[in-house]
């Protein structure tokens, strides 16, 4: 496989107020594949998903430390402009989060954001976008009514169209299927598949299954340290760590 | 082995009959208050209070003026203080989480919330109505918006902070100005929070004596002109029941039920909204 790194983390060490939550973190995201977080809760693997975005800075007390490479640039650095960042780093959150308005606003507003289309050239996007998280045929008739008027499901699959509507380079996942139904859970899954020639993905969750299934990488957090990442054949098969066995066959977590 | 059973469930009904008979209480009151209000009321109410202004003594006459010098006080008073609020809370609520502005703002903002009314008056005598040697409708209407705006300050706040911080971060994860998120996403989610606040401070303003006795005072004429002495219920109110004439007493218990009803109304419409807004989420 050609995995050149999107993502690369050197020493990152995060912090809530003096609470030490990652510990000298090191790790290259592979650009173009779907890595996943694995590990039990308070490991930090969300945490360190927040930090891939700076989501952290919205709150007072939270910094991380280090370095994180996006395409060699640190994004710690203090000049980063964090909306350019967040537009080129999307995340989707693990409740469904529509904003109050229209099923096309949902999707128009991120878009409006850094460019100005046409309308035609909207009302195509927006078709893209609920085309490519298999949410057009549900929703086609009904794009002015309110995003609360659609299923949980649907909700998820109209925050990931809009995650994807601005075009990012990254999609952060953060247990985007642990609200949802199995039938719901598949589609997200699919769309993962599909999504990854375009986006490199990066998703935290709590279902090894589901890690197995999406991801091609995935690391093993514990207690805020990475223990073991690997091509996720590898790390769920043959892995080097017995912690990580253990956790993955049950033992533990 | 039932004894601490028997003894508890004793205790729990002793305590429901002690809290019922507390409420009870609470609503004898306020009933007898609306039931006199509407006995005596009611006497007063007829077409010509509505369209004729305040009378000499003896004669006929309505509250026409003064129901209009209200209104226009009200109004101007909300739209000064309106929006203030609104920025202000909204500061507190999305702004405010660093430094120390925002504590120190909403701290000041409770002591205004609980200031009394004739405070609010004769501050703006002091400040406006001595420096410009006459008493003004605008006077009335400055010292209405300073018990408007901590009421909206702080139910704007409130009701942002009831929006969940994963819809501040889904926007903010597109990448969104920190400004587009209030004004597209958050306000949005609490309008009808907000508007019902802005509801309940013209309900509190609304029936206030105190500020406007040194600053609108009154005028026993019709008149719109806002940089001139003007008519105003709750003062006109408390001079006719303060007089010895019976006819003047009726209008002022005629009054007093208009304001009542009008305070009520704009609560029932606040509750309305207010569970719309809930159901809605």
């Amino acid at each position: 496989m050609d995995t050149n790194a999107k993502i690369s983390l050197r020493d990152v060490n995060f912090f809530y107020g003096k609470a030490h939550a990652l510990k000298n973190i090191n790790l290259d995201i592979p650009s173009n594949h779907v890595t996943a977080f694995i590990g039990p809760s308070g490991c930090g693997k969300s945490t360190l998903l927040r930090t891939l975005n700076r989501m952290y800075d919205l709150y007072p007390g939270q910094r991380a430390e280090g370095q994180i490479l996006l395409d060699g640039k640190n994004i710690l650095d203090k000049g980063t402009d964090l909306n350019k960042l967040r537009a080129r780093v999307g995340m989707v959150f693990q409740k469904p989060t529509p904003f109050p308005m229209s099923i096309y606003d949902n999707i128009a507003f991120g878009i409006k954001l850094y460019e100005s289309p046409s309308r035609s050239e909207l009302d195509d996007r927006v078709e893209w976008a609920l085309k490519k998280s298999a949410l057009w045929n549900e929703v086609k008739d009904k794009l002015n009514q309110s995003g609360y008027s659609l299923s949980g499901g649907q909700q998820q699959r109209l925050c990931i169209a809009r995650g994807i509507a601005v075009k990012p380079e990254i999609l952060l996942l953060d247990e985007p299927a642990s609200a949802l139904d199995p039938i719901s859970t598949a589609r997200i899954e699919e769309l993962i598949h599909e999504l990854k020639t375009d986006y490199t993905i990066t998703i935290v969750t709590h279902s090894m299954q589901q890690a197995a299934r999406v991801s091609d990488f995935t690391a093993y957090m514990y207690l805020g340290e990475m223990v073991e990442f690997g091509k996720t054949d590898v790390v769920f098969t043959n892995p080097s760590k017995k912690e990580t066995e253990d956790y993955i066959t049950g033992k533990f977590g | 082995m039932f004894s601490i059973y028997n003894r508890r469930r004793f205790i729990n009904k002793f305590n429901l009959l002690i809290a019922s008979l507390s409420m009870l209480l609470g609503l004898l009151a306020l009933g007898w208050i609306l039931f006199t209000l509407l006995d005596y009321g009611l006497h007063g109410v007829s077409i010509n209070m509505f369209t004729k202004s305040t009378p000499p003594p003896g004669s006929v006459g309505g509250l026409q003026n003064a129901i209009v010098g209200s209104l226009l006080m009200s109004i101007v008073g909300t739209m000064i203080g309106t929006p203030i609020g609104i920025l202000a809370g909204t500061y507190l609520a999305e702004f405010g989480q660093r430094g120390w502005l925002a504590p120190a703002t909403r701290f000041i903002n409770d002591i205004l919330l609980s200031a009394p009314s004739i405070v609010i008056g004769l501050f703006v005598y002091a400040a406006y109505v001595a420096t410009a040697h006459h008493f003004s409708g605008w006077a009335g209407s400055l010292a209405l918006a300073l018990l408007v705006i901590p009421v909206v300050v702080r139910t704007t706040e409130n009701m942002l902070n009831l929006v969940p911080n994963t819809l501040r971060e889904a926007a903010a994860a597109l990448g969104s100005p920190q400004w587009k998120i209030v004004t597209m996403v958050t306000w949005r989610a609490s309008k009808a929070g907000m508007l019902t606040g802005i509801l309940l401070a013209v309900a509190r303003i609304s029936g206030e004596t105190a500020p406007l006795l040194f600053t609108a005072l009154n005028n026993q004429f019709w008149s719109t002109n806002m940089n001139a002495p003007i008519a105003n219920l709750p003062v006109v109110i408390f001079q006719m029941a303060m007089s010895p004439y019976d006819d003047w007493h009726d209008l002022a218990w005629a009054g007093a039920l208009l304001i009542t009803l009008t305070v009520l109304g704009l609560s029932i419409l606040a509750r309305v909204l207010f569970k719309q807004e809930k159901s809605s989420h």
